[in-house]
């Protein structure tokens, strides 16, 4: 079970990057004056001649060591540009490492893209039998699934139709079909479920689910991170290059979705009110995956201009299609004194919030509910979070309360930890 | 610890190449299969093309080589003598042609999906062989039309056959690579194949090459070739040059052994390059 199938050690690939021509590709001619300009005598003189910007390094991947074990899901994630796809790319052999060794055991596969091979002329089962093929499976393996892929598909009336009359969605979920029967070893997987309508999105899971179940290793790169925690045990963490974090896939998404919710993360989902008394100027959830009926707690930075003796916080919960299902304010109102950068934790007690994907918007203000309140700053759409529940082994949920859909939000406890 | 099965490290080789290319066999068969299928999709007379245009080509060279320029033929009928140098010479054109494209028209799989990179190319030239099993087959009508029995030599044939693939396999291994990088071989090929047509001896017996020259000709891999076929085909008419013969193969087997060297030597960055 623990035997190590994928090792890497010290993996780095870099890319040229040539800024001076739009073209990405060479053409004899730069070939050749590149070749001049290396003969070119003022260079040896050692003058800079002025092109050497005009290329510049870039590290996709920086000295990555990573050793996953047979039968793990793993789920990568990271910004674009951390150098996911291009650790799939490396592992596929699709291009190869600038350094470092990669050593693999079993069969691979990988689905990058979804319907990459498929030919628009070529009919339904044309294709199927071609991208089988491409993808690396044997003519009767690819026979002996074909009533399953169509089945899944879901398009057995157009088989005979080239694909290039299919609509898009039709060709995305025969594509997928096709790559879902793949059986190898180890399955290498890119941010390949944007595809189709939301039930048939459902079925890609089910389906991946069904795959990681059967004992394979699965790499999953994607930004879905709903799907990430379905489907995945541990996770890795890419940023710039590098590996930021590994560890239980819980872990790994918190930390990950945190890095967005610090202060300069998004100026555009700032409301601030023109007076600016009182600015929050950080704010920042502790967890982001929250276990059912914990206390979600959030640290929020605040400095005002004058002395605020009645502040008060509300704090707005919504659910994914933007329907508040929660909110608070704090009843013990206090004091901000002028020019003191104060660093306040708010504690929101457990309150049988469901499991599920929320939103929570923070404002801080003066005055409270009996007077009238002003807002003098507030947060919105940044600090999202997830409540996940306990579930047992035949997939029921412990421990629901009835008054789930009813919530009363009972009180906010705000301590001062500024030091 | 365990065995590992796939190491990968910079410009390094993957072990087991050989082994890998034979368990992807059946993609080779499946490329050249959708080309073959796809070229021809949508047209009206579909698979006919394939019979129609050698045959037109065929009655343009004729015309032109034996009606107008009035060229000798040694008592071979003219077609035949034209089309048995036609002959290697559209394999040669179509297969050079295809694979040359055939990497960068496969960019979007190469970038995404790994599989042995030779394969494309290689069955690029499957499916021109294809054609020309087709058109051969218009070459035996023909010969059974004309009366035209050929000897013994006519078994060599197939050596001549291979030595056609062998050289536009090498060349098209040479510029399918280059072309990934070089996009410039895109205008390069069709000009190359035109000009070919020239200074190859298809509307022409290889005869009226003054003797001085013959060797030098003769560094035109296809020279061999096309002589070599055109012997084999209708031997009456000339007798097989064996110093430039000899130097065609040598030749040939060049740019194969050089091709294959360098499509392996770059393929490992086709997906970075392209």
């Amino acid at each position: 079970m623990s035997e190590t199938v994928i090792k890497i050690e010290n993996l780095s690939k870099r890319y040229i990057i040539g800024h001076e021509t739009g073209a990405p590709y060479m053409t004899l001619r730069d070939t050749l004056t590149d070749v001049g300009k290396k003969l070119n005598p003022v260079r040896w003189l050692g003058k800079d001649t002025g092109d050497k910007s005009s290329k510049e390094e870039f590290w996709a991947l920086k000295d990555i060591n990573l050793e996953i074990k047979q039968g793990e899901k793993i789920g990568i994630i990271g910004r674009n540009g951390a150098g996911k796809s291009t650790l799939l790319k490396i592992l596929s052999r699709i291009t190869e490492p600038t350094t470092g060794k990669v050593q693999i055991k079993g069969r691979v596969a990988s689905l990058l893209e979804v319907g990459t091979g498929f030919h628009p002329e070529l009919s339904g089962r044309e294709n199927i039998f071609l991208n089988g093929a491409i993808l690396g499976m044997r003519k009767e393996e690819i026979k002996k699934k074909f009533d399953e892929i169509v089945d899944f598909s879901g398009v057995e009336k157009f088989l005979d139709t080239p694909v290039k009359r299919y609509s898009s969605g039709m060709y995305v979920r025969l594509a997928f079909a096709v790559a879902a029967h793949l059986e190898p070893e180890i399955l290498l997987i890119d941010e390949v479920l944007a595809v189709g309508d939301a039930e048939f999105q459902k079925k890609c899971l089910g389906k991946m689910d069904d795959v990681a179940k059967q004992g394979r290793t699965v790499l999953f790169v994607s930004h879905n991170m709903d799907a990430i925690k379905g489907l995945c045990d541990n996770g890795i963490l890419f940023f710039e290059g590098k590996v930021k974090l590994s560890g239980s896939i819980l872990d790994v998404v918190d930390h990950y979705s945190l890095m967005f919710q610090s202060k300069k993360a998004n100026l555009l989902h700032r409301y601030n009110i023109g007076s600016n008394f009182v600015e929050i100027s950080d704010v920042k959830m502790e967890k982001v995956n929250i276990r059912y009926n914990h206390p979600i707690i959030i640290f929020v930075s605040t400095i005002s201009k004058k002395t605020i003796v009645k502040a008060t916080f509300t704090v707005t919960i919504k659910n994914e299609n933007d329907n508040v299902v929660g909110l608070s304010y704090s009843f013990d109102c206090f004091e901000l004194p002028k020019d003191l950068e104060k660093l306040l934790k708010i504690e929101i007690p457990p309150f049988n919030l469901a499991p599920g994907n929320y939103i929570l918007n923070i404002t801080i203000g003066e005055g409270n509910n009996e007077q009238g309140c002003k807002v003098y700053d507030g947060y919105f759409n940044i600090l999202k979070f997830s409540i996940f529940g306990d579930w047992s082994k035949n997939g029921s949920l412990i421990g629901w309360r009835k008054s789930w859909g009813n919530i009363v939000i009972n009180n906010m406890i705000i301590s001062d930890l500024t030091r | 610890m365990s065995e590992f099965d796939i190491i990968i490290e910079p410009k390094k080789t993957i072990g087991h190449y050989w082994k890998e290319l034979w368990q992807y066999r059946e993609l080779f068969y499946f490329f050249a299969w959708r080309d073959f299928k796809v070229q021809y999709k949508q047209t009206a007379i579909g698979v006919l093309w394939a019979v129609l245009r050698p045959l037109l080509t065929m009655i343009v060279l004729t015309v032109i080589f034996g009606k107008v320029a009035k060229l000798p033929s040694s008592g071979v009928p003219y077609p035949i003598l034209v089309f048995s140098a036609m002959l290697p010479w559209q394999l040669f054109a179509s297969s050079f042609t295809h694979s040359s494209n055939s990497i960068v028209e496969n960019a979007n799989m190469i970038s995404k999906i790994y599989f042995p990179r030779i394969i494309i190319p290689s069955s690029a030239i499957l499916v021109s062989f294809v054609d020309f099993v087709i058109s051969f087959s218009i070459l035996v009508i023909m010969m059974l039309y004309y009366g035209f029995y050929p000897d013994i030599k006519f078994l060599l044939l197939p050596l001549f056959i291979i030595l056609a693939v062998m050289t536009s396999y090498g060349i098209g291994l040479w510029f399918s690579a280059l072309n990934v990088k070089y996009r410039d071989i895109r205008y390069v090929v069709p000009f190359a194949v035109q000009f070919g047509l020239y200074i190859s001896p298809v509307g022409f017996s290889s005869d009226v090459i003054p003797e001085k020259w013959r060797l030098l000709y003769s560094l035109n891999p296809m020279v061999g070739v096309i002589d070599g076929f055109r012997w084999a085909v209708c031997g009456s008419v000339s007798e097989l040059y064996v110093p430039g013969f000899s130097l065609s193969v040598l030749i040939s087997f060049l740019i194969l052994a050089t091709g294959f060297l360098y499509f392996r030597k770059t393929e490992r960055s086709f997906a970075d390059v392209i």
